[in-house]
C-alpha cells in the first residue's frame, strides 16, 4: 500500500509532536509530585505532631557550584542526657528525585547531636532538617541553596 | 574492595566528647542516572552506617541516594571507657565494610 502525501504529512507531524507534548506535560507535574513527596516524607517522620522552628542549626553553603557534593552539617541544641536528648535527625529536600537525604539515630552516648556529611542536590532548593527529641517534640531548620550544576540529571529536569 | 578510613583520637579523658570522622570508598550510584544508550544504571548505595563502642551502638545513620559519593560521616561520642570503636557500613549488592579503632581513656 502506498502512503499518500496527506497521510505522510499527518504521520510526520504526529511523530514530531508526540515527544514535545509528553515533555510539556511532564514538567509541571514533576514539580508538584516532588512537593507532594516531600510533604509525604515529612508526615511519615513527624506524624500529626507540630514541628517548631529553632534548636536545630542546619549549615549549608548559600551558593554551590557542583551539586554532586555539597557539605552539610546539622547541630541540635540539647543537653544530651538520659532525660533530655535528641532521638533522631532527618534531612529532607524539596526537589531531589527522592525527598529523603539522611536519617540519624542517636542516644545520649553521642555527646552532642551533630552530623557532618556531603550531599547531592538536584536543583536550587530549600533543604530542611528535622530533629526528634526524647520528649517527642519536633524542631526544624531550613536553608536555601543555589546550585549552578545539578546532581543526578534526568530528562525531566533538563 | 571495600575500603574505609576512620579518624578517632588515640586517647581521651573520661567523659570527654570526641570527634570521629569516617570515609568509605563507594560510588553511591543513585539509580537515577542513565547510560549513553538510555538504560537506567541500577542503584548501588551504602544504606546504613553504625558505630558501636565496646558493643553498644552509639550512632546510626541511614543513607539515601542523595548522599555524595565516598560518603563522609562526622559525629561525636562520649569517651566512657578504654576499648574499641567499631564502624560498619552495609549497602546494596552485599556491600559490607568494617573498621575498628582502639581508644584509651584515662
Amino acid at each position: 500500500m502506498r502512503t499518500t502525501r496527506r497521510e505522510f504529512l499527518i504521520l510526520t507531524a504526529a511523530a514530531l509532536a508526540a515527544p514535545t507534548a509528553a515533555k510539556a506535560q511532564l514538567d509541571p507535574n514533576l514539580a508538584a509530585n516532588r512537593k507532594a513527596a516531600f510533604q509525604e516524607a515529612l508526615r511519615r517522620i513527624v506524624g500529626d505532631a507540630q514541628v517548631r522552628r529553632g534548636r536545630v542549626k542546619l549549615v549549608l553553603p548559600p551558593l554551590i557550584d557542583n551539586g554532586n557534593s555539597v557539605p552539610l552539617s546539622v547541630a541540635v541544641e540539647s543537653p544530651m542526657t538520659e532525660a533530655d536528648h535528641v532521638r533522631a535527625i532527618h534531612v529532607l529536600t524539596e526537589k531531589n528525585p527522592l525527598p529523603d537525604v539522611v536519617s540519624v539515630r542517636l542516644s545520649p552516648r553521642a555527646g552532642r547531636a551533630t552530623l557532618s556529611t556531603r550531599v547531592r542536590l538536584a536543583d536550587t532548593q530549600t533543604v530542611t532538617a528535622v530533629a526528634q527529641m526524647s520528649d517527642g517534640s519536633f524542631w526544624s531548620d531550613s536553608a536555601e541553596v543555589v546550585v549552578t550544576l545539578s546532581a543526578c540529571l534526568e530528562e525531566g529536569l533538563i | 574492595m571495600a575500603r574505609a578510613v576512620v579518624t578517632v583520637p588515640a586517647q581521651a579523658k573520661r567523659g570527654e566528647i570526641i570527634e570521629i570522622k569516617t570515609l568509605a570508598a563507594h560510588a553511591m550510584e543513585t539509580g537515577f542516572r542513565r547510560t549513553q544508550t538510555g538504560e537506567l544504571i541500577p542503584r548501588d548505595i551504602i544504606r546504613t552506617f553504625t558505630c558501636t563502642y565496646n558493643g553498644v551502638e552509639v550512632y546510626r545513620v541511614e543513607l539515601h541516594p542523595a548522599i555524595a559519593a565516598n560518603p563522609l560521616i562526622a559525629f561525636t561520642t562520649v569517651a566512657i571507657e578504654s576499648g574499641t570503636l567499631s564502624f560498619q557500613w552495609v549497602g546494596d549488592n552485599g556491600y559490607s565494610a568494617t573498621e575498628i579503632a582502639p581508644i584509651r581513656v584515662e
